[in-house]
């Protein structure tokens, strides 16, 4: 059966995005392996630590600098990622020093939320409401 | 165009009505936010495109202005030239 095991975002800066992924918004490390110049880096969610691994892709191909930088533009994240409390986690961020160009926002089923990863990508947090 | 025809053609369709309402929601939103409301809020399956269409013809009548920041780019609300409206049209209190 065929199954989602690794997902990727493109990232400016692997040590960066490390830290941003593991010290702010709270995934684990996984795998870190030397690959050329650049790592196979991934993390998961402490909460699935054998579930899906994130893999922080250097976005060094000349066509992700210029894709990235639209998608920015226009408020477009790259990802959603799912937290218990939006609202927690805006406040919990916000004071951490993390910019938010979407405060979180009633969309119906879910209140989603938008923040910059400071590796040149918008990331969505998503509360599904029960 | 005329400052006053632009501003009656801005808000004579019903998505750029849906925008400023959003806008009047909460100031400030990315390109991103606005489809987004606009999709789970009103129905409103607009292209990006479409909708970006639609706020050019919102900044052409004034209502609405882009402000960059960085990387990012957010549309205010400005409900400045609707006042025309009402200094041509006074409202009458009721006898």
């Amino acid at each position: 059966m065929i199954r989602i095991n690794i997902t990727s975002v493109y990232v400016d800066d692997q040590s960066r995005a490390l830290a941003f992924y593991t010290d702010l918004l709270g995934f684990v490390p996984k795998h870190d392996i030397p690959l050329g110049e650049h790592r196979w880096l991934t993390v998961v969610s402490p909460k699935e630590p054998d579930g899906p691994e994130l893999l922080l892709e250097p976005s060094a191909h000349p066509a992700a600098a210029p894709f990235k930088e639209a998608l920015v533009a226009d408020g477009i994240p790259f990802t959603s990622f799912a937290v218990d409390d939006v609202h927690a986690e805006f406040a919990r961020l916000s004071a951490a020093g993390v910019r938010f160009v979407q405060e979180p926002t009633d969309m119906g089923p879910v209140t989603v939320a938008t923040l910059d990863d400071t590796c040149g990508n918008l990331i969505q947090l998503a509360t599904m409401k029960s | 165009m005329d400052a006053v025809d632009a501003v009656f053609r801005a808000i004579g369709d019903p998505t750029r009505r849906a925008i400023l309402d959003e806008l009047t929601d909460r100031d400030g939103q990315t390109l991103f936010e606005i489809c987004t409301r606009l999709a789970m809020k009103h129905g409103l399956t607009s292209s990006r495109q479409a909708i970006s269409q639609h706020l050019a013809v919102l900044e052409e009548a004034r209502l609405v202005h882009t402000r960059r920041e960085g990387r990012y780019k957010f549309h205010h609300l400005d409900t400045t030239p609707l006042r025309s409206i009402l200094e041509r049209w006074p409202i009458r209190e009721q006898s």
